[in-house]
């Protein structure tokens, strides 16, 4: 290992201008002429707009226009599309209602798009928006997602029982069969709580029209900037591909939410054209609460069948998903293959069955956030596994061990074939490090203080990548999941790398660097990864899903593997010697058996000047592009232990200890690994003792800011302690799993695990706060009081 | 519009500003001095911190006219001759940022942290210092450590803040 290649802990090379302020963010460009957006907002959460009167906005100081959906309509502007067709147990495909930029007709939640202003300055938009008179019809509101199906509320014409789709996976009659023949059943009830993914940097958009290119820029905070590019232009028809330009700058984190494409993005484009000006929007954060899109909000039974060892049959699952009032660009992939296909865990359960029904409600659009899916099904696995061992007598651990898949590959009976993995390792490390020996000590002294002690484990497995495009296809993706890279190397050797991933806080600029740095043995400091930039980069898909590593830099891995090639037949000339004499070892092209070499740059600068070879035998230059397409999905997985302490008084939690032993396969950075293990527990903990995104029966989001939303704050969180074992992935030329949403994947059961230990009882909801809390351990220890 | 005069990062600026702009807008918008950042509306996140007078605000908290005649300094301005400010180089050694976003707020109510309790600071104290300051991306286990070391770096290096 060279001090910047493949596993040294690099500091980051974009911190120089984080720290200093100098990142540029989308609020941070301002353009020439630039107007500015605001958009009127729905107050109801379902209405029915009988008129719009823009006229009286119209008059207002520096307003340059108000649109209404009816503009858009007239310009042929498309809806706002999802992008993952989910077909029902009876074949027939969702039922997707319209998805308008601005509203047409109706309002489906509080925070939908009725109109937008374009004014000089931004608060002479805001007092024009106030002008505008809207008449609404106002309707009764579904917004409880057990309720939906039940509702006489019907959110859209499509769906008269508000389902979008019922959709199942597993083998029906093997399951039932399973339960026929247990010893024991353990059943579950879950609410997987809603939660607002709130990246500090809130989303913006400012778009640009040249009249004389006929070229329009949109600057957004994106994850995915080709992605949002090819929907505007395809689906929604805002600009031609081609002629669009799509920047995704430096973005202050995403955690899924700035993935998709949504209203406001859309009109900055097409009203920069209308009112010829450049027009940008900055969300304040009530409104990302309103209208970016939420996460989870699920609601789950859940049966595990044993037999009378403890070795687990069968798993049955049914589940709500509340999908809000629309379907976001991949809302419908969450609840259905990015969840049930998760749902064996770590285990060998012969038979698994599970039914989720996609349900609409008067709310903010659900998506992906941070884990999609994943931390869901992790959630009923382990809540579930754990609530097993406690009925059967057992130790958690044991149980779970007694139950680990052992022999890979694997397949589950529910997609997934598992190709490598070492589950014990990583329990025996984290019990280790846990001091769980020693766990009972610990209990009994916080006994003595008056305090409940308890320890709850999560035994996690996820799926990144996100899967070859073929497979992913066949399930219903509108999209490919490969990634691209062009490696281009400078007559001097230095070298930039265009990757379709994109970096909003992984520290991409660094992990590929060292990427680079290890295979071509340059500098790191001779290395620009170049992303975010449609004009400059070529058509990628960008990232989530924790798949930048084992896929954005396998691309890359392979482009450097042509980028060897080529300057091994460039060497061969320039060194007279035959190409397969040639070897590429530490940064030299030398002919095998003599001290004759050739450093990189050297290489680089013959491949350009090309005074030693022919150029039609050998094309000149250096520079090699590849598309990867992964082979199977990869399999992070890992256990966390968390150690709590209750004040049973207060209810308070205390986090004492939090264990997290990860199996990532390869590690390029362990500084940054850390990192986003670190960051990804502290949403699972947040989710699991703070956060809940709250609405009342009418609709009204009661937690719309910062005041009335618990994010984690120092305070609340311990120092993690983290460690890993390693089983390199099979799959990829890396060996890389993936590491972005481990801990937000782990962590939530792991609290409440811990916490139901500390409670001797079941009976508590995410978010665990104190007041919830403080009810449980009355209803543990004051039955009487409970009443 | 009222006119306004203060001292930012060492330069004297005059401007006439609409009475309702805040400090932040004021840094933002007519000085193009963007690393002063907005994460909320509530004065809840703590992107937007600054140093007024000496001492660490929200710059969303505070009016361009208040700040009338006083020496702001915001995150481009603590670094000295070129050398990352020893809180900067914490952050940046301890890996105390993914995203950046927050990383100005949390710097410099870092170094306000530091003049006002001292360079020991254990992490208790750190945890509840950061009460203003939200981080989505970090966790704040590393924030923690950065602002530790950080603390300890401005005793051993001490440095000149600009006009405070």
């Amino acid at each position: 290992m060279t001090a910047t290649g493949i596993g040294a802990p690099v500091r980051r090379k974009e911190d120089q201008r984080f720290v200093t302020g100098q990142g540029r963010y989308v609020d941070d460009f301002n353009r020439p002429g630039q107007a500015y957006a605001y958009f009127l907002r729905s107050p109801h959460a379902h209405a029915a707009i009988r008129s719009i009167d823009t006229g009286p906005a119209l008059v207002m100081p520096g307003v340059l226009a108000v649109f209404t959906g009816d503009d858009l309509a007239a310009d042929k502007i498309g809806g706002l599309i999802c992008g993952w067709m989910i077909h029902s147990k009876d074949g027939s495909p969702m039922k997707a209602g319209p998805h308008p930029a601005l509203a047409q007709d109706k309002v489906r939640y509080v925070g939908d798009h009725v109109a937008v202003v374009i004014a000089e300055t931004l608060a002479q938009a805001k007092d024009a928006a106030e002008a505008i008179v809207v008449d609404y019809d106002v309707l009764p509101a579904v917004v409880e997602t057990a309720e939906a199906q039940n509702s006489s509320v019907q959110v859209h014409d499509v769906s008269s029982d508000n389902t979008v789709f019922n959709w199942h996976l597993g083998d029906k009659d093997a399951t039932d069969a399973a339960f026929a023949q247990a010893k024991h059943v353990t059943k579950i009830d879950l609410v997987n709580n809603r939660l607002v993914p709130n990246p500090i940097e809130p989303r913006a958009a400012l778009g640009e029209y040249d009249p004389g290119t006929d070229n329009y820029t949109l600057y957004t905070t994106s994850q995915n900037p080709h992605v949002a590019r090819l929907v505007l232009s395809a689906f929604i028809g805002v600009a031609p591909e081609h002629k669009l330009r799509v920047i995704a700058p430096d973005v202050g984190g995403g955690f899924g939410s700035k993935i998709f494409i949504y209203a406001e993005e859309t009109v900055c484009v097409w009203a920069a054209k209308k009112v010829k000006r450049p027009v940008k929007w900055t969300s304040d954060r009530t409104e990302a609460f309103l209208s970016d899109a939420h996460g989870r909000d699920h609601v789950t039974r859940a049966e595990l069948a044993t037999d009378d060892s403890g070795k687990i049959l069968g798993l049955r699952v049914h589940t709500i998903a509340n999908l809000g009032a629309y379907l976001s660009t991949f809302s419908s992939s969450v609840p259905t293959y990015l969840y049930a296909p998760l749902l064996s865990g770590q285990y060998d359960i012969p038979a698994i069955y599970c039914e989720v029904d996609g349900v609409y409600t008067n709310t903010a659009p659900v998506d992906a956030y941070r884990g999609a899916g994943r931390p869901e099904a992790t959630f009923v696995v382990e809540r579930l596994v754990e609530k097993t061992a406690r009925e059967l007598g057992q130790d958690p651990a044991e149980f779970r061990r007694r139950n680990y898949i052992t022999q890979f590959p694997h397949q589950t009976p529910v997609i997934m074939a598992y190709d490598t993995g070492d589950y014990a390792a990583s329990l025996d490390k984290a019990l280790e490090l846990a001091d769980f020996a020693n766990f009972s000590e610990r209990k009994r002294d916080s006994a003595r203080r008056g305090r409940l002690r308890g320890i709850g484990f999560s035994s996690y497995i996820e799926a990144c990548g996100i899967a070859p495009s073929q497979a992913v296809g066949s399930l219903g993706a509108g999209v490919g999941l490969w990634e691209s890279a062009e490696v281009r190397v400078n007559p001097t050797g230095s070298v930039e790398v265009l990757t379709g991933s994109h970096s909003h806080g992984q520290g991409h600029e660094t992990t590929f660097a060292q990427l680079v740095s290890d295979r071509l043995g340059i500098p790191i400091d001779q290395v620009s990864i170049v992303h975010g930039d449609t004009d400059k980069v070529q058509f990628g898909m960008g990232t989530y899903g924790s798949r930048s590593g084992a896929v954005g830099m396998s691309a890359i891995a392979k482009a450097l593997d042509k980028v060897i090639a080529k300057g091994k037949k460039v060497a061969a000339h320039v060194l007279e010697a035959a190409e397969g004499d040639i070897e590429f070892k530490d940064g030299k092209f030398g002919v095998a058996g003599t001290d004759r070499a050739l450093g990189f740059g050297e290489v680089a600068l013959q491949a350009y000047i090309a005074h030693k070879f022919s150029g039609q035998d050998l094309e000149p230059g250096l520079k090699e592009g590849a598309f990867y397409d992964p082979t199977n999905f990869t399999f992070p997985a890992g256990v966390h232990i968390c150690e709590v302490e209750i004040d049973p008084d207060t209810g308070v939690t205390t986090i004492e200890r939090w264990t997290a032993v990860d199996d990532f396969g390869v590690i390029i950075n362990p500084m940054i690994v850390e990192g986003q293990v670190h960051g990804g527990i502290a949403q699972g903990v947040g989710q699991a003792l703070l956060e809940g995104a709250v609405y009342d029966q009418s609709g009204q989001l009661v937690t719309a800011s910062f005041n009335d939303y618990c994010m984690p704050r120092a305070a609340d969180l311990p120092s993690f302690q983290v460690d890993v074992t390693v089983t390199p992935c099979p799959s990829n030329p890396l060996g890389i799993k993936g590491c972005g949403e481990a801990g937000a994947i782990a962590a939530p059961p792991a609290v409440i695990n811990a916490i139901t230990d500390a409670l001797g009882h079941e009976d508590i909801s995410m978010p665990a706060t104190p007041q919830a809390v403080w009810r449980a351990v009355r209803k543990a220890h004051m039955p009487m009081a409970a009443e | 519009m009222t006119t306004v005069s203060l001292t930012v990062n060492g330069q004297s600026v005059t401007a006439d500003v609409d009475p309702r702009t805040l400090l932040v807008q004021f840094l933002r918008e007519n000085l193009r001095l963007t690393g002063t950042h907005v994460g909320c509306d509530t004065s809840q996140c703590g992107a937007c911190v600054v140093h007024l007078n000496g001492q660490a605000v929200k710059a969303c908290t505070v009016l361009a006219v208040q700040a009338d005649a006083s020496v702001v300094t915001t995150i481009e301005g603590l670094a000295q001759g070129g050398e990352l400010h020893p809180m900067q180089a914490a952050f940046r050694e301890h890996h105390g940022l993914q995203c950046g976003y927050c990383t100005p707020g949390m710097i410099m109510a870092a170094v306000d942290m530091v003049n006002r309790k001292g360079s020991n600071l254990d992490e208790q104290t750190i945890r509840a210092e950061l009460e203003g300051n939200l981080c989505r991306c970090t966790g704040y286990h590393n924030i923690v450590k950065a602002v530790a070391a950080g603390a300890q770096a401005m005793v051993q290096n001490p440095v000149r803040q600009a006009a405070e």
